[in-house]
């Protein structure tokens, strides 16, 4: 055992576990669902086990586990739940009402893609498609990351500043069921570093009465919203903060994002999760042959930190921007709408492409990133061979599409 | 700062309001003049009242209060002129007018 940890390992969904049991939270209703069941099932055992004293609640579906979850959180107790793909979209409804009551739920996000075609593996779509919903939003690489970003979880959610809910998300199967090394930390630090949840107003609060998600009408409901977009902007500050003192008792230093080679990179990737550790390995051949390459991975996605991705990619030629997931609008994902438009307004003077990669858990090769680095390369000279849409790895009878 | 609800009303800049427009003190809803809501209302004959109290329960808006086993004049400031207590009287003691 290191200072500071100790060396096991396990799988995404096993490390997610872990910290919950740490942190020992008061109520945890979920319904199962691939590539996430087995992070309310390990819970289970634990309470079963005696190991935490959690109240699981079995629910008929998602739309419930959510429902319970606000209720809970609203009577004051810290709560979360867990999910993946059409499990989240059948949260759709009530992830706004969480959002919107304040509540600091946690979710953790096994990110799959929703259907069609039916499949179960890794995409960014479930997740992508409720960025809208008010919910804060940290993706993982790894299963280290996945740990420690629930750790720092409802510091962040649960700050008076921010009152806002949290979803870690990390990649289906890759993250999730791919067993890694990863550094735990002993429970009395982590335990001391989350807190107890003491909330200022609650259902259940003895000498108070209080209603919870009035019915308001048009004179009030830009004042609530306005006041709920504030809560996004100040987590930026306390996302920042949380991090800083979890560096001081991991020694694990976590940002808005991770730069790899990029302070000096003139062609550089942007992506979210699990793909970037393929990339990392690309790269690190690449820049053996001394091309100036380089990669933005995104850890914090909500709130959008779209001036210091601009600023970290200024000095950059050319950018890609790695979409695993279709926003189907006819020009390409949502990452590559949200980066290029921050990129925009800080006048960065890289050529931008956006490419649609790993659908559906298609696996990506360090062989396809070192082809975007190379095209990457041919695009900040003029030359185009991306396409006009295009798609990592695709088969087309067009070869204009393929990247 | 977030306000207390008597407080709260459409001049109220986003800065005050409640996080989640959340209520944190009992009864606000007596402040609340659903009466305004009217289109027609009940009006008491105290002559024809035999104060049975058998509107009492029948009000869906506890705007019928009773003291003493007796009932008073309505809370118009609540009233939403359902018309519930005209059909529960048996005594024709309470007629609907036309307006507020």
């Amino acid at each position: 055992m290191s200072e500071k940890g100790i060396p096991q390992r396990m799988s995404g969904n096993e490390a997610v576990a872990e910290a919950l049991r740490q942190i020992n939270p008061d109520v945890m209703p979920a319904f199962p669902i691939t590539p996430s069941t087995e992070i309310p099932q390990f819970v289970s055992s634990m309470i079963s086990n005696g190991q935490i004293d959690t109240e699981f609640i079995p629910v008929e579906s998602e739309h419930s586990s959510m429902s319970a979850a606000i209720g809970s959180e609203a009577a004051g107790a810290r709560t979360l739940t867990a999910t993946s793909s059409c499990g989240l979209a059948f949260m759709w409804e009530v992830l706004y009402v969480a959002a919107s009551n304040r509540l600091p739920i946690l979710l953790e996000c096994v990110n799959r893609a929703l259907s069609g075609p039916i499949n179960i593996n890794a995409e960014h779509s479930d997740s992508m498609g409720a960025r809208d919903s008010g919910w804060l939003q940290i993706y993982a690489e790894n299963n280290q990351e996945a740990y420690d970003n629930t750790i720092q979880a409802y510091r962040i959610a649960e700050h008076p500043d921010v009152k806002l809910p949290i979803m870690i998300c990390q990649d289906g199967f890759i993250t999730s069921h791919a067993v890694e090394n990863i550094t735990l930390l002993p429970d009395a630090p982590v335990k001391a570093f989350v807190g107890t949840y003491e909330p200022e107003h609650y259902l259940l609060k003895e000498d108070e009465s209080m209603a919870v998600g009035p019915y308001a009408i048009s004179p009030y409901c830009m004042e609530a919203k306005r006041a709920q977009a504030q809560g996004m902007i100040n987590a930026k500050k306390v996302i920042l903060e949380v991090a800083r003192e979890f560096e001081e008792m991991s020694g694990r230093k976590y940002g808005f994002y991770e730069g790899y080679c990029l302070e000096d990179a003139e062609y550089a990737l942007v992506a979210i999760g699990s793909v970037c550790g393929t990339i990392k390995d690309a790269i690190d051949e690449l820049r053996a042959q001394g091309k100036k390459v380089g990669l933005l991975k995104i850890r914090v996605f909500r709130p959008f930190p779209g001036e210091e991705f601009a600023e970290a990619l200024k000095g950059c030629k050319a950018v890609a921007i790695l979409d695993r997931s279709e926003g189907y609008n006819s020009v390409g994902g949502p990452l590559g709408a949200e980066v290029t438009a921050a990129m925009y307004r800080a006048k960065c003077p890289a050529e931008v492409v956006n490419v649609i990669y790993g659908l559906s858990g298609r696996d990506v090769k360090v062989s396809d990133v070192e082809r975007v680095y190379g095209k990457l390369e041919k695009l900040a000279e003029g030359v185009n061979e991306f396409g006009a849409y295009p798609y990592l790895g695709l088969r087309s009878a067009n070869e204009a599409d393929c990247v | 700062m977030a306000l207390s609800a008597d407080k709260i009303d459409e001049h109220v800049v986003w800065q005050d309001v409640t996080e989640g427009l959340q209520i944190h003190e009992p009864a606000t809803s007596k402040g609340f003049m659903t009466g305004q809501w009217r289109t027609n209302t009940p009006v008491w004959n105290k002559e024809k009242c035999k104060q049975c109290l058998l509107c009492v329960p029948y009000c869906p808006d506890s705007c019928i209060i009773a003291k003493n086993n007796k009932r008073d004049e309505f809370d118009y400031d609540h009233c939403k002129g359902c018309g519930i207590c005209v059909k529960a009287c048996p005594f024709g003691a309470i007629e609907m007018k036309e307006g507020q």
